[in-house]
């Protein structure tokens, strides 16, 4: 930025820095980051705005759950339950929740319209990956919530024409008492080819974890799979893509234990010793017998 | 202000750099407080007259120059520039090549500065060391600042803060992309007696700060993160897993 007569930013470059801000939280930490946005910025108006742009597009990355205000179920707010900006779809309960963003709250729900939904033939696929990708989410995770969305080909009525389906699995493990906040989300596209009667599955893995007192550590970890199956009947294809999910996802936790297994060794060792060579503390109060080691080092081009 | 260190503390710490540039533009007026308090990657510069490397840092900077302590120049040339009394340049110097040896004691290689000054009746001592790891991209970065408030018989008061900034970052077949990063602060405060100088006793805080740190980015960095991932999704098979580390862990 140049030197300028006022040094005060545009109200748009106020908006899109707060949208910056807002954007780039750690999962579940968005409240909070919106209050200090609002306390930096000073403006109601200008914080608003940005406000209005950020959540609904953070919300979405973070595919949070919301429950529906009658209990009946949840809804997850993705990219592709989206039916309109505020509308979000639950395939399992045939409902739609119309969401306050920014507030992080559903308002109210209506049932989905059946153009909204997919057809009977689809849904047959649909259904069946549901219900194994929720047997499967409950076994592996805690706390994990999971969908199964058709993004392409819903009006497919019978046998024939290619569709796609997307599962989303989604966990939070949100502790700010203890400073630290986690969270895991997998994206797994499966497309349904029917001339090569094959079901191609892509999955996009992604980590992250926060940890705050005294500091800010945080993990940022990504990871992209392919795999494939035959197409088959609904449940036996339900079966054989949750297989796939499944064994992806063990061995993507498994390979991040290995890295943080070989990392502490590999990082400290290289970047710092726990002792100087000497297996003895720094001798502060006589530095005198290094001078001549070091000149040594130096004439020897030793030194980096 | 307290709200732009919580926002600071939110930030992924790859992002911190823009973070800050963005803080510093919406509240021009903090910006002396928000530039000692946050910390930034440091970079390198090399003195024109000895060749060697030296830290940019807020604490020898003056407008947009910094000040050398192997030539006690700033760079680029300032008419103006704040130095330290002749009495601290002495320690300075003297501070900034124990320093080195220390540094390459502990890490062979990499970069080390010492700035010294005077903040009304204390003084403040300031030793940066940098160092570039060899990983895919690994980065450790310490920042020390000691007040030293003289007290009456002979000893002073050492209030030191550090940070240590870490970064890694590898990106294989097997575990894709895998970036940890941050920074984490600590502080010691101890009364000392002068009789061996302010030196030692300052080096002497650092080094064992330093070996706490150490430690401490390993429980914290790896510990709780990794904790962090087993609690989102714990491992298949747990008993066996749990066996296999602990075995391990005897071993090595």
């Amino acid at each position: 930025m140049s030197d300028e007569e006022e040094t005060q930013p545009t109200d748009d470059q106020k908006i899109e820095i707060a949208k910056w801000f807002l954007l780039n939280a750690p999962a579940g930490e968005i409240q909070y980051i919106a209050k200090d946005m609002k306390a930096v910025l000073q403006d109601e108006t200008l914080y608003t705005t940005a406000a209005a742009v950020a959540f609904p597009l953070y919300n979405k990355s973070h595919m949070i759950c919301l429950d529906f205000p009658d209990r009946s179920g949840e809804v997850m707010v993705t990219p592709f339950s989206e039916i309109s900006e505020n509308e979000y779809l639950d395939p399992r309960t045939a409902q739609v929740a119309v969401v306050d963003h920014v507030n992080q709250v559903c308002r109210r729900a209506r049932p989905a319209n059946d153009e909204e939904l997919p057809t009977p033939y689809i849904e047959e696929y649909r259904y069946a990956l549901d219900i194994e990708v929720t047997k499967y989410v409950s076994e592996a995770y805690p706390k994990g919530i999971c969908s199964v969305y058709c993004v392409n080909g819903k009006d497919v009525e019978e046998p024939g024409l290619d569709f796609e389906l997307v599962v989303v699995i989604s966990a939070a493990r949100l502790s700010p008492q203890n400073f630290c906040n986690g969270s895991w989300r997998s994206i797994w596209n499966v497309e349904f080819k029917d001339e090569a009667q094959f079901v191609e599955v892509r999955g996009t893995l992604q980590v992250g974890a926060h940890y705050f007192e005294e500091g800010n550590v945080q993990l940022d970890a990504k990871h992209e799979c392919k795999d494939s199956t035959m197409l088959m009947s609904p449940e036996d294809c339900a079966h054989s893509v949750t297989t796939i999910i499944r064994h992806h996802e063990t061995e993507y936790l498994n390979s991040l234990q290995t890295s943080y297994s070989k990392l502490p060794d590999a990082t400290f060792k290289d970047l710092r010793r726990k002792l100087p060579v000497t297996r003895t503390l720094f001798p502060w109060h006589n530095t005198m017998q290094f001078s001549l080691r070091r000149d040594i080092q130096k004439s020897l081009g030793l030194e980096k | 202000m307290e709200a732009a260190m919580g926002l600071m503390r939110r930030i992924p710490p790859k992002h911190s750099e823009a973070a800050l540039s963005a803080l510093l533009s919406l509240l021009p007026h903090h910006s002396a407080d928000l530039l000692s308090q946050v910390d930034q990657p440091l970079q390198v510069l090399r003195d024109v007259d000895s060749g060697k490397e030296f830290i940019l840092c807020e604490y020898n900077r003056d407008a947009d120059s910094y000040r050398s302590p192997w030539s006690n120049k700033y760079h680029p040339p300032l008419d103006d520039g704040l130095y330290p009394s002749q009495e601290l340049r002495k320690l300075e110097v003297e501070a900034n090549n124990v320093f080195m040896v220390y540094c390459d004691q502990y890490y062979e290689g990499g970069t080390s500065s010492v700035y010294i000054w005077e903040n009304e009746d204390e003084d403040g001592s300031r030793t940066a060391d940098g160092r570039r790891g060899y990983l895919e991209e690994g980065c450790w970065e310490a920042i020390h600042v000691i007040e030293v408030v003289p007290l009456e018989e002979a000893t002073a008061r050492y209030c030191l803060t550090s940070s240590v900034m870490l970064s890694l970052t590898t990106n294989d077949e097997s575990s894709g992309n895998f970036n940890l990063s941050g920074s984490i602060r600590r502080q010691m405060n101890m009364d000392l007696p002068i009789a061996e100088g302010h030196l030692c006793n300052m080096g002497r805080m650092i080094e064992e700060m330093e070996s706490k740190l150490r430690y401490s980015l390993d429980q914290v960095y790896f510990g709780k993160t990794k904790e962090m991932i087993c609690t989102l999704r714990p491992p298949s098979e747990p008993v066996q897993t749990r066996l296999l580390e602990h075995i391990s862990k005897r071993l090595s």
